[in-house]
């Protein structure tokens, strides 16, 4: 079938236009990092970043306790992403190998988790945390975080741990290996995709949540990062390069692991998610 | 005991147990018993974790639901039930509703344009050539990663009343009153912007998904459609979109939830304002319960909020269940 030039125009025209609405505020937040302030607040947008200075890079990470969010925030992340995953690895393993009374039932109760409302339980979690005297600690954070994260973790990880031939196993033990051997010699190294493309998830999760530490953290030293960005633009006013320049900082991490594991992690992704 | 004399012996099911017990062992009942147990070990953190860490909030929150608990009783740690007082306050209240069917009209139109617009844009990645469904991706992925507090902010400064780039354009475009315009200053202009981040951060997905579903369609059944005389829109009635649709279905059902509770895009854009115009369901919640400090009544919120999202989904949760019964 020969396709009209219009025909064949119109949907390359269509993805360029996509394409520069995808990327154009993802660009515009570099660009001001970038720009000098008398650029920012110009009459006419300065669309390409000419002068280039790091000042307001400066300004954002001298801010007091800068460092402290830093610390705090790849704490409870990476705790999160690992309790989980190591909880999850033994959950999906028997879910995904063995055949035991009520598997369906805990399979449907990790889908039900998954949905559950965190947003909307977060007075809930303020008062079992306040009850507890951990307001303020990064010990609860990380506990709902690893929560949080879990039953997606679970879920996922038992396809991919369903997808490795069981034939494999078998043979490791009939070569006398045993069960907790064969999975540590054989399955583990073959799951290290599906570990990568979960705890991708599991680290975007945890380092976005916003709601929960809001109200648990309100001391500067238990603070993460999504506090520290959506206080910024109060804090500093019209300081739009500052600002920009904290999203840049808080965003590159996500982006770089986003763009590094893009295949797996939309393949894993979207299979997660949609297969519950 | 008499279950296992009776089965035959040559179950695969039973062939495989005596295999993973491996050789050795000195009764092998016992050790079958034991390892009966094993699944259930191995799932015990996981069931652990879920009860103490979502299954205590949930109850924490039904329980707080029905107290009276406000700055004061929080203060001196004293409980005080007051029964359904809460529900009742709050169902008979016209705020409850009014946030209530805003919140349902908000997710509805957000879900409406992420979905068709996800679903044209996968399928346009699969009428695209190579480099160029390569590039769309790219920004696709690329506006999909962007976490959402950042994409929050950026979004403020497109939107700014100065030196916003959305209200320069506007202004050059020739639509002058433009100019100055504050976007957090009403109702319908708050929603405007956080209805194009929300779907500008959603499209990706629905959009990456229906297109990775494209391609797993046979190409033999739209042959056999071109051979039975049908023209492409016909080809696509009949054979793209009822292969589609349980992706379809799946991906709403997600973008319900997601968007349903959308509280940290309406929260830090505009904290619910102006005069507490845009607050959805969780971000109502959040200002009735710690805002202002009615604890027992943000819980009671929180309860019929889960209730309202339950109800929306429950068509499709339903479905799910089922499905998952027969695969397992």
């Amino acid at each position: 079938m020969k396709r009209s030039l219009f025909g064949r125009l119109w949907p390359n025209v269509t993805a360029v236009v996509l394409f520069i609405g995808c990327v154009f505020p993802v660009y515009w937040m570099f660009a001001t990092a970038f720009k000098p302030t008398g650029d920012i607040i110009a009459e006419n947008p300065v669309w390409i970043p000419v002068d280039v200075t790091f000042e307001h890079f400066r300004t954002a990470t001298e801010v007091e306790h800068f460092w402290t969010y830093v610390t705090n925030s790849l704490t409870v992340t990476v705790l999160a992403v690992a309790f989980s995953l190591i909880i999850a690895l033994a959950g999906s393993f028997a879910l995904a190998r063995m055949r035991f009374k009520g598997r369906r039932g805990f399979i449907i109760g990790f889908m039900l988790a998954q949905m559950a409302p965190w947003e909307v339980m977060i007075i809930a979690m303020y008062m079992i945390v306040r009850d507890a005297s951990m307001l303020n600690s990064l010990v609860p954070l990380t506990l709902f975080y690893t929560m949080m994260i879990l039953p997606f973790t679970i879920l996922t990880l038992r396809g991919f741990v369903a997808a490795v031939p069981k034939e494999l196993e078998e043979s490791a033990m009939v070569d006398g290996c045993t069960r907790v051997q064969a999975f540590r010699r054989i399955i583990l190294p073959l799951l290290a995709p599906g570990l990568m493309s979960t705890s991708l998830f599991g680290f975007i999760t945890a380092w976005n949540e916003f709601a929960l530490v809001l109200v648990l953290n309100k001391e500067a030293e238990a603070k993460t990062l999504p506090l520290w960005l959506s206080s910024f633009q109060t804090q500093f006013g019209d300081d739009w390069g500052a600002t920009m320049a904290a999203s840049s900082l808080f965003a590159v991490p996500i982006l770089i692991l986003f763009v590094f594991l893009q295949r797996r992690a939309v393949s894993g992704l979207t299979a997660g998610a949609v297969k519950g | 005991m008499t279950v296992q004399t009776e089965r035959p012996p040559s179950g695969p099911v039973d062939v495989r147990k005596t295999d993973d017990e491996g050789p050795g062992r000195p009764t092998p009942r016992a050790a079958s018993r034991a390892g009966a147990l094993v699944p259930y070990l191995l799932l015990l953190p996981a069931c652990v974790a879920t009860v103490l860490l979502l299954g205590w909030p949930l109850l924490k929150d039904v329980l707080l639901s029905f107290q009276n608990l406000n700055m004061a009783q929080l203060i001196q740690h004293v409980t005080e039930w007051n029964g359904i007082d809460n529900y009742k306050e709050v169902l008979t209240g016209e705020d409850f509703w009014r946030v209530t069917l805003r919140s349902i009209l908000f997710t509805a139109v957000n879900v409406a344009l992420t979905m068709v617009l996800g679903a044209l844009v996968g399928l346009l990645l699969a009428r695209l050539g190579r480099r160029m469904r390569f590039t769309l991706m790219m920004g696709l992925v690329l506006a999909w990663a962007m976490p959402v507090v950042a994409a929050t902010t950026v979004y403020q400064w497109l939107f700014a009343q100065r030196f916003g780039v959305v209200n320069w354009t506007l202004d050059k475009l020739g639509w002058h009153s433009m100019a100055d315009y504050s976007w957090t200053s009403s109702q319908m202009s708050t929603f405007f912007v956080v209805t194009v981040l929300i779907v500008w951060m959603s499209v990706p997905f629905v959009a990456i998904n229906l297109y990775a579903a494209t391609t797993t369609i046979p190409s033999e059944l739209y042959e056999a459609a071109a051979l039975d005389g049908a023209g492409s829109w016909r080809s696509f009635t009949t054979v793209t979109l009822p292969f589609l649709r349980p992706f379809l279905y799946a991906t709403t059902f997600l973008e319900i939830i997601w968007i349903f509770k959308a509280f940290v895009q309406v929260y830090t854009f505009n904290q619910g304002g102006p005069d507490r115009l845009t607050e959805i369901l969780p971000v109502y919640a959040y200002i009735e319960g710690v805002g202002n400090q009615h604890y027992g009544m943000g819980a009671a919120i929180a309860v019929l909020t889960i209730l309202i999202l339950l109800g929306l989904t429950a068509y499709y949760l339903r479905i799910v269940l089922k499905q998952e019964e027969d695969e397992l």
